[in-house]
């Protein structure tokens, strides 16, 4: 009971400028008498959520769908990539400066591509946020495999083990946290990714909800949209918070000051 | 925090009492690092002998190339020129088992310090081969022992971010020896703890080898602390390294920090103190 007191202390102030940030814009919109076709309430914002569940919830799960099969792919060829890459120096320093190029397009730009060879649909959503996510979790596997310190490698190397033996025991251990990070990242841009795609070239999802709402200016139905999203993406971050601290609580001992980026 | 101190030496090695074949011998070992005009000599047609049983304590100007000695007795480098011999054999030939500790403990921080501690029987043969059988039992009472006779029983369920430096090094030196090893390289083990941890640590080192015998190759700047160990001294010439003087230390067993302040001790150490001074200036000159 203490502990659950002490956790809503040291959450009240960021609930309390959540709630302020809301009742604020609902003020400044009463107050101004802007428009609901420029900016609905938080309230109008809310009432059409409710309202309009039946035909938002197909939309919500398709998005939903997609973004989590991309990330499910991303995870998997991010972790076998970074796995691959972190191995050996070698592998690490040819593959980085093509990962470098790769991450550097935005994602966005690809859309169309994938459009043109897959038609529009659920595919192009997948792969968008697959490849959006992959980068953050190469890095992070193949740093934490890199960066293990050459004593303890020497250590391991004079036991004979092998190169497997130190991935398992040593390398992968050592990367958990890294990789646990990165998926708070990852989980985050896959939204980017199937949201985009959903805008540019879909019948269903968030995404293509948004632009249909849009274009007969239905805005707080636009606005929605974005709560969604918002709900999903913070309901998925801190899934995966969670997993991280319960998997890798060794490495976050000494800091419930540990910044969550 | 002091180790029990078994007063009784072990019985020499069965090897001791028959032929006496080295464990480990460098013969003329060259080591050179780089290639072309940026290359470095480290190590100069060393030569060493290294018999089972000894403790033995490298020292030497730092860069002399007392490290690559225990990289090359470790297999971890290969010689340019020369041959490494194990038990008489080239390196890798030979199934000898080593024990190695660093300054850096380099512990796991996920696992307990019992499960560092059993790390190596997990890699090693013919440990390995009933690992998922024994962790449970045997090998978690062996490493309990070890931790218990280096002063850390009942810390086998903590983690080593809960432990001192000190507690750390000692996990290390248990590492190190729990699957038996023929040859325990340790360098600078202590150099990071301070003078009253590394003084207890000597001890614990001490009381280890005198129970189980094991061959030693130490390297050290601390020439007290090689004097208090070793059973031999070999002080290593300025880069490129080699053996410049071999010399037995023949003080009786258990020896006590008492014993770092009788005039005999502080002889030797003086002398190798000398020794390597000289080297440094030369090497400036």
């Amino acid at each position: 009971m203490g502990r659950f007191l002490a956790t809503l202390r040291a959450r009240a102030p960021s609930t309390a400028l959540i709630l302020g940030v809301f009742a604020a814009w609902e003020v400044a919109c009463l107050g101004f008498g802007v428009s609901d076709i420029v900016l609905p309430r938080p309230t109008q914002i809310l009432a059409t959520l409710i309202d309009r569940w039946p035909a938002l919830w197909p939309h919500t799960y398709q998005t939903l769908y997609t973004t989590l099969v991309g990330f499910g792919w991303g995870v998997l060829v991010g972790v076998v990539l970074g796995v691959l890459i972190g191995s050996s120096r070698l592998a690490f320093e040819t593959a980085y400066p093509l990962l470098v190029g790769i991450s550097s397009i935005p994602k966005v730009a690809v859309v169309p591509i994938f459009v043109l060879w897959f038609g529009a649909g659920t595919v192009p959503a997948v792969l968008t946020a697959m490849i959006i996510c992959i980068f953050p979790i190469v890095v992070n596997v193949a740093t934490g495999i890199a960066t293990v310190e050459p004593e303890l490698e020497d250590v391991m190397r004079t036991l004979k083990a092998s190169k497997l033996d130190i991935l398992w025991n040593v390398g992968l251990p050592r990367a958990a946290p890294y990789f646990f990070a990165s998926l708070k990242v990852a989980i985050t841009l896959a939204f980017v990714g199937s949201v985009v795609a959903e805008t540019v070239a879909s019948n269903r999802g968030i995404g293509n909800m948004m632009m249909i709402a849009s274009s007969s200016f239905n805005v707080p139905l636009v606005f929605a949209g974005l709560f969604i999203l918002a709900g999903l993406g913070v309901s998925l971050y801190l899934i995966f918070s969670a997993i991280e601290r319960r998997l890798t609580g060794w490495a976050h001992r000494k800091a419930e000051l540990t910044v969550t980026t | 925090m002091t180790a029990a101190t078994p007063v009784l030496a072990a019985p020499p090695p069965a090897s001791a009492t028959a032929r006496r074949e080295p464990l480990i011998t460098l013969d003329r070992v060259s080591v050179t690092y780089g290639r072309g005009a940026a290359a470095v000599a480290a190590l100069a047609e060393t030569r060493l002998s290294i018999m089972p049983g000894d403790f033995l304590a490298l020292v030497g100007p730092s860069g002399c190339g007392k490290s690559t000695i225990l990289r090359l007795v470790s297999g971890l480098l290969s010689p340019s020129s020369g041959n490494v011999l194990v038990a008489g054999r080239e390196i890798g030939a030979n199934e000898v088992r080593i024990g190695m500790a660093y300054q850096n403990p380099t512990l796991l921080p996920w696992l307990t310090v019992r499960q560092n501690v059993m790390l190596p029987l997990k890699i090693v043969q013919p440990f390995r081969a009933s690992w998922h059988r024994k962790k449970r039992g045997e090998y978690r009472d062996r490493a309990e022992a070890l931790l218990a006779q280096v002063g850390l029983a009942g810390f086998g369920d903590k983690y080593p971010w809960q432990l001192s430096g000190g507690m750390m090094q000692r996990t290390n030196l248990c590492r190190a020896l729990i699957h038996e090893p023929d040859l325990l390289l340790l360098d600078e083990p202590f150099g990071a703890l301070d003078q009253f941890t590394r003084e207890e640590l000597w001890a614990t080192m001490q009381d280890l080898w005198m129970t189980k015998r094991t061959t030693v190759l130490l390297v050290t700047h601390d020439l007290r602390e090689a004097g208090y160990l070793a059973n031999r001294i070999c002080v290593m010439s300025a880069r490129p390294g080699r053996i410049l003087e071999d010399c037995a230390v023949t003080f009786d067993r258990p020896r006590t920090m008492e014993l770092v302040y009788q005039p005999e001790f502080v002889a030797l150490t003086q002398r190798l103190r000398e020794l390597i001074i000289g080297l440094r200036t030369a090497a400036t000159l």
